[in-house]
């Protein structure tokens, strides 16, 4: 407003001064006209200046820098039943390359090797030679790295904050919480299986925000699972063997308290995770559980009803059968009764057991206490267990003694459960389970009485003069098992050398709260000359790990019946 | 502001009284928004070639308080003066030109710098203030006596400059000062058959570099096509986005340590990453002021010899600021041209200084022109108060 006053203030002075000096202002006037229409050339091209910084202003900034949050999907905390933290989110860096914007790449890579020293030179050459937008160069930095190379001063690289899982129990629980993958999604346990509940969903929908997740609470208790895998690591060092596991089951709810199979890997440094030998044995082996078998075998007998706890079976001579001939390993060469059956374990006379039911029922109760389904649980590792194609009578007497079937331990443990339960059969889980919530979804598959008399025989093979159990025993914790000392095939035939071994026990023995169940694969002996039987190595894990968790596990001890045994043998 | 007494003739109160405060106010933001940029662009700057990090900044702030001085001091000048001190200024730096060219450091090809007792000017940058001067002087003497050949020696004061600067070569001065001299022709009054006739040798001029220099076209041909190694434009303009309205912050800017020249010609695109697309608006501003108000005293002005002057001093200026922004937005080809009083360069800035030195000398009040008017009522438009 002002300027236009003036210009046309300068306007009336001019035609002042036209009158006065003519000649002057005339040429004065036409060097005003110039003057303006330099100011208005000048005035266009602030104006385009002024436009095209208006235009850039509204241009949105450059979105090719990468996936910014897609990397950095949150995950719930998972801990252990009493709050233990078993996994958890960390931040760290990982550092990314711009190559447009990369002045001297040999620089860069020179520079970066020095902090990275692991850093392939010539592939990071080339990625950041190759002109694109975004590349990652190193995931998942330390801080401390992070530090060296924002040191370093580098244009054109930079850092994205991503989450890392970190697992405070390393090795203890690396079979049951599992692992991410780099981009934080679960790719195999439990991780894996908060993924498939929808987490996944959740995050690809950028809702899975760190503080509103809720830890996942496991039945895992990692004081105890913290013994159970001490345990089966020093049995697999004492006894040589190539693997080692072991299961701590609540009897009374399917919950899986602990559980654990070396060798295993540290699921902060996977880097052997996939190995083949470090599977889960436990769910995601199967075997050929060998006699632990034959507490099914003795409690289908029973169940049936054909039998009962007087009944005999003739072990005097070995059965033949097509071109197997099936002996016992401790043959008495008698006639035997059924606990004696069990304790002695007995293979001719488990098949006479396994022949009472016939082998259409042999498969039936096999199937209802679900050792020949795939075992259903929340953990994704779980291998489907193999049977005979056909059953045939042969298969039938095989498998009554624990050959010719495969399955997996864990699956073997529930199936003790229930028989010391009082018959009911649940999916193990490894989430919190009331007991009201257990007792909902089991089902009664046998009698209480055959329940009943299972424990008794589980506890006789503990208690009673050559019972294969004695080295399971805890004193105060009333333990009872069953041993299987598992002949495995090597090159299509069974050797007798290399064994399988299993010991699945129970605890109290009067009001069974805890399945444990051990298995040590192809162990040697202790000591040269010492037998390598299942009693020699499987028991005493089991024995051990009784002895340390079951006072975490709230077990009463009870020493009573055992002054009380002792008191009687004197009267 | 502190108002003088009348009664005051202390030559600083005179001064005060009459010098041109909207002008000086632009200067002062001008130099100090220098220095503070100065600590944006060039620390990446320094610490690439392997200097102090802060090497530039300081030189920049030492630079500075004599260029502060040296406009301060100029702007005391009286015009008969400022006609002496560019008479002086361009035989002295004519002489320098010529030695320049065989006692020059080379730098990138071209013989600019002249180095003396451990200081290096580059006598291009204080030629040019001294020819607008001498040119504005001629014309105006050619205007007041037809017979004093004033254009024509103005024509030839030209010719002697171009093919000094084109003999460095620095192409980018002899667009300025070429552009510069037309512009005050123009507005000299040249008549339109001389105009067509120049702006016809200009674009053939322009036809031949293009045909001639490889870099030169070079240059137009990527501008054009937006093909081949764009990689400093590209990287001005993703910088101004980046930075949007309000910028990354002092210091976040990733830009500068990747264009070559951040603290000089590309510290426009530098200020937009750091303190956004705003204080870009800004320093648009403050240039635009100056040159529109510049001009516009031109316009008021009743002596030849400083309207010339004063529209020649702001329209180099102005050039100079338009050509290093258009490049910094891709409106233009690219070509090396500092950012007066922003860009890093000490030849450059107490040049720059000088020149403004003498704008605010030329456009003080000046009582004598209300005598040479002969009208005693009247004066001078730009000083009569906005109502």
């Amino acid at each position: 407003m002002i300027g236009l006053k003036r210009w046309k203030k300068a306007k009336s002075d001019d035609a002042e001064a036209i009158v006065i000096n003519g000649a002057r202002k005339s040429t004065g006037g036409r060097t005003k006209t110039r003057v303006v229409m330099t100011m208005a050339v000048f005035f266009g091209i602030y104006a385009t200046i002024a436009g095209r910084l208006v235009f850039y202003g509204l241009q949105n900034p450059d979105e090719s820098r990468g996936p910014a949050s897609r990397v950095t999907a949150s995950r719930p905390d998972i801990v252990d039943r009493n709050g233990e933290v078993l996994a958890t989110d960390i931040k760290t860096f990982s550092l990314f390359a711009e190559p447009r914007r990369i002045v001297d790449a040999d620089e860069a890579v020179e520079k970066l090797s020095t902090v990275l020293t692991d850093l392939d030179v010539e592939q990071t050459y080339h990625k950041l030679k190759s002109g694109t937008g975004f590349v990652w160069l190193k995931r998942q930095l330390t801080p401390r790295q992070q530090a060296d190379i924002m040191q370093l001063g580098l244009p054109g690289i930079g850092f994205r904050t991503e989450k890392r899982r970190f697992y405070p129990a390393g090795e203890t629980t690396s079979h049951i919480v599992g692992l991410t993958n780099i981009d934080n999604k679960g790719i195999s346990g439990l991780e894996k299986y908060i993924d498939d509940q929808g987490l996944a969903d959740l995050q690809a929908s950028g809702l899975a925000i760190a503080s509103d997740l809720q830890p996942v609470r496991l039945s895992v208790d990692l004081r105890v699972q913290h013994i159970v895998r001490d345990e089966i690591v020093n049995a697999m060092q004492k006894y040589h063997a190539i693997a080692a596991g072991a299961v701590v089951l609540n009897a009374k709810t399917g919950e899986v308290v602990a559980m654990a199979s070396v060798p295993d890997f540290d699921p902060n440094n996977p880097y052997n995770a996939q190995d083949k030998d470090r599977l889960n044995r436990m769910s995601a082996g199967v075997y050929e559980m060998g006699s632990t078998i034959k507490s099914f075998t003795t409690a289908m007998a029973l169940d049936s009803g054909k039998v009962n706890m007087n009944s005999t079976f003739d072990a005097r001579r070995p059965i033949t059968i097509g071109r197997q001939t099936i002996r016992d390993f401790h043959g008495k060469g008698r006639v035997l009764t059924l606990p004696e059956v069990f304790i002695y374990s007995s293979n001719i006379g488990s098949a006479r057991e396994a022949d009472v039911v016939g082998i259409d029922g042999h498969r039936e109760f096999l199937k209802r206490i679900g050792l020949l389904d795939r075992m259903k649980t929340e953990l994704p590792e779980v291998a489907r267990p193999t049977e005979p194609r056909v059953w045939k009578k042969v298969h039938s007497i095989t498998i009554a003694f624990g050959h010719g079937m495969s399955t997996t331990p864990l699956q073997t443990a529930v199936g003790a459960a229930a028989l010391m339960n009082g018959g009911k059969l649940f999916e193990p889980t490894f989430l919190p389970r009331s007991q009201a919530d257990a007792d909902a979804h089991s089902s009664q598959i046998l009698n209480p009485q055959t329940s009943m008399d299972m424990r008794y025989l589980y506890n006789l093979n503990a208690t009673a003069p050559g019972g294969s159990g004695k080295r399971a025993t805890v004193p105060g914790y009333r333990v009872g098992g069953k041993t299987g000392t598992a002949e495995k095939v090597v090159n299509g035939r069974y050797a007798s050398d290399v064994r399988f071994n299993a010991f699945l026990a129970a605890f109290p023995m009067d009001d069974p709260q805890y399945v444990v169940l051990s298995i040590i694969d192809e162990p040697k002996p202790e000591k040269p000359g010492l037998p390598a039987t299942a009693g020699m190595n499987a028991a005493p894990i089991v024995s051990n790990i009784i002895r340390r968790a079951a006072p975490m596990l709230g077990v009463q001890p009870d020493f009573s019946q055992e002054t009380e045994a002792k008191l009687a043998s004197y009267q | 502001m502190a108002a003088t007494s009348r009664l005051d003739t202390s030559p600083v109160a005179v001064w005060w009284r009459t010098v041109d405060r909207w002008f000086l106010a632009a200067f002062l933001s001008l130099m100090g928004l220098g220095i503070v940029l100065s600590f944006a662009a060039s620390p990446a700057v320094a610490e690439r070639i392997g200097l102090d990090s802060f090497h530039f900044a300081t030189r920049q702030i030492i630079f500075t308080l004599p260029a502060l001085g040296v406009m301060l001091l100029v702007s005391f000048l009286k015009p008969r003066q400022i006609r002496r001190l560019a008479l002086f200024m361009l035989i002295a730096m004519l002489i320098c030109m010529v030695a320049v060219l065989f006692l020059g450091v080379e730098v990138k090809g071209a013989r600019r710098w002249l180095s003396f007792a451990g200081v290096s000017i580059q006598p291009s940058e204080f030629l040019k203030p001294a020819f607008v001067v001498m040119c504005a002087w001629l014309f105006a003497e050619h205007k007041r006596q037809p017979d004093i050949p004033g254009n024509f020696f103005a024509v030839g004061l030209l010719i002697v400059v171009v093919t000094l600067l084109v003999a460095q070569p620095d192409m980018g001065q002899t667009i300025l000062v070429l552009g510069t001299w037309g512009i005050m022709f123009f507005m000299a009054g040249l008549p339109w058959f001389w105009i067509a006739l120049l702006g016809g040798l200009g674009v053939g001029g322009g036809f031949v570099a293009y045909e001639m220099f490889d870099h030169v076209r070079g240059r137009i041909d990527r501008f054009l096509t937006g093909e081949g190694d764009t990689f400093q434009v590209d990287m001005g303009r993703d910088a101004l986005i980046n930075g949007g309205w309000f910028g990354v912050g002092p210091g976040e800017g990733t830009v500068k340590r990747v264009i070559p020249d951040s603290h000089a010609d590309f510290v426009f695109a530098v200020a937009g990453e750091e303190f956004g697309l705003f204080l870009c608006f800004v320093i648009m501003v403050l240039f635009a002021f100056i040159v529109l108000r510049g001009l516009s005293i031109a316009l008021k002005e009743h002596d030849d010899f400083t309207r010339y002057a004063v529209g020649g001093l702001v329209v180099v200026f102005g050039l100079q600021s338009v050509i290093n922004m258009c490049v910094n937005l891709q409106l233009m080809p690219a070509k090396g041209m500092t950012l007066p009083f922003i860009s890093y360069g000490g030849s450059s800035l107490i040049a720059i200084a000088i020149s403004m030195g003498m704008v605010l000398s030329l456009t003080r009040k000046k009582p004598e022109k209300r005598r040479q008017m002969g009208l005693g009522a009247s004066v001078p438009p730009h000083s009569v108060p906005a109502e």
